[in-house]
């Protein structure tokens, strides 16, 4: 199913019931980021035109390398997500993945993986690695391909079109029966780049699992989040985005909105459904409602981002 | 007879009564090798006690890749995918924890004797 902070019409929430997920699309009317459904935007240009500027599209937890019963094909699903960002009227400036590129950290996996990327209309890629791109034994192979940008930190910021990005690794200080971590070395540095950047700057940040805790028995969340929640409230408009969980979810909090993606390899159960948080088998015809990816384009009026989510059985419509 | 012929019984005797606490030890457990599966999210048996010298051998039976990283970071595994193993041998009498780092609540211990 998609969401939409901002409904464009009544059917085209229809559309995106009626089709489910490829990604999202965030557009940023006056300082608020929203979340676009990239089937929307890439089937209707002039509803696409009244949601904003696109800004960037989000794509998350491609897994390539997963090849299971959920998914046997997770290249084709992820083609079909890249294909509905490229029906874009207007190309994102930006596409940011939020992790788990790969499956298994192999060195094939993100070969194949930046070969589908590069054929993105899009002008940058932005990542964050995922728990499933650092598993290799050295934890290398995510890095020597994406650290580049931090200084093989993975956390990194920079400015696009008046917004401030923030990307956060949360995936590699695991605490055996915890929840994902930032650490206090990744605080500081948050608090250092946000320090002196006026309150009216709008925030996007991202990082692979979700800043607040969605289901805690199922590690769905950052212990040390709330500390990085607390250096983000006198900010007007912050967007926190995510992957991990397969699936939308969406909170706004005062002046934040929470929103995570969907994937475009396989769903997740819903929390706490079944044994736990691994691939969900769905009908093969199915299964193109649950994929897809979220986009952002800035809005004038409510100032804004939108964010809306895609799937790719939508973005095939385009 | 030469020394060696003369202390050959007891050089026997010796070596006999070094090798007889491990002989004893390997009774404890039914063999020098134990399975631990990775299932539903879940490593069984969680605690497991083995002999000194006993290789533990974790199979994973889910779809999603799991990890065997032990706390003190003594041992890691590379991910995991479906019927994949990985073993270690301890040799050390001790307690070691582990956990999957993709799925962090997914802990268990080996006990060693």
């Amino acid at each position: 199913m998609s969401r939409e902070s901002v409904v464009t019409s009544r059917r085209a929430a229809l559309k995106c019931l009626a089709f489910g997920g490829a990604g999202t699309l965030f557009a940023l009317a006056g300082g608020v980021f929203t979340p676009i459904d990239l089937a929307v935007a890439a089937a209707d240009r002039t509803g696409a035109a009244s949601l904003g500027k696109p800004l960037f599209v989000q794509i998350s937890d491609s897994h390539i390398g997963f090849n299971k019963e959920a998914n046997p094909d997770v290249v084709g699903t992820l083609n079909r997500s890249i294909d509905a960002v490229n029906a874009l009227p207007e190309a994102p400036a930006l596409v940011i993945h939020t992790g788990d590129i790969t499956h298994l950290s192999k060195p094939a996996e993100f070969d194949l993986a930046q070969q589908l990327f590069s054929r993105l209309h899009t002008a940058e890629m932005h990542s964050v690695p995922g728990e499933h791109d650092t598993t290799d034994p050295t934890v290398t192979e995510y890095f020597n391909r994406f650290g580049k940008a931090s200084g093989n930190k993975g956390y990194y910021s920079f400015d696009h079109a008046g917004v401030h990005f923030v990307a956060l690794v949360n995936v590699l200080q695991f605490k055996p029966g915890g929840l994902g971590t930032l650490g206090a070395e990744q605080l500081a540095w948050v608090a250092a780049d946000l320090k002196g950047r006026s309150s009216s700057t709008p925030i996007v940040v991202f990082a692979h699992m979700p800043l607040w805790t969605i289901y805690e028995p199922w590690g769905w969340g950052t212990g040390d989040a709330p500390q990085l929640l607390e250096q983000l409230r006198r900010f007007g408009s912050v967007t926190v985005l995510n992957g991990h969980i397969h699936q939308i979810v969406q909170k706004v909090e005062g002046n934040v909105t929470f929103h995570t993606a969907r994937s475009t390899a396989y769903p997740q159960p819903v929390a706490g459904v079944g044994g736990g948080p691994g691939p969900l088998k769905v009908p093969a015809e199915q299964l193109p409602s649950m994929l897809g990816v979220t986009s952002v384009s800035v809005v004038k009026h409510p100032s804004g981002l939108r964010l809306s989510d895609t799937t790719i059985a939508e973005g095939g419509m385009a | 007879m030469s020394l060696r012929e003369l202390l050959l019984p007891y050089l026997s005797a010796l070596l006999l009564a070094a090798l007889t606490p491990c002989v004893s030890h390997a009774g404890v457990t039914s063999a020098a090798s134990t399975i631990v599966i990775a299932k539903d999210f879940m490593f069984g048996p969680t605690a497991l006690t083995v002999a000194a010298g006993s290789t533990v051998t974790w199979t994973n039976k889910d779809d999603e890749p799991h990890t065997v990283v032990s706390d003190s970071g003594l041992f890691r595994s590379a991910a995991l995918d479906t019927n994949e193993s990985f073993s270690v041998r301890f040799d050390k009498p001790g307690t070691y924890r582990y956990a999957c780092s993709i799925h962090p609540r997914m802990v268990g211990t080996i006990v060693v004797q």
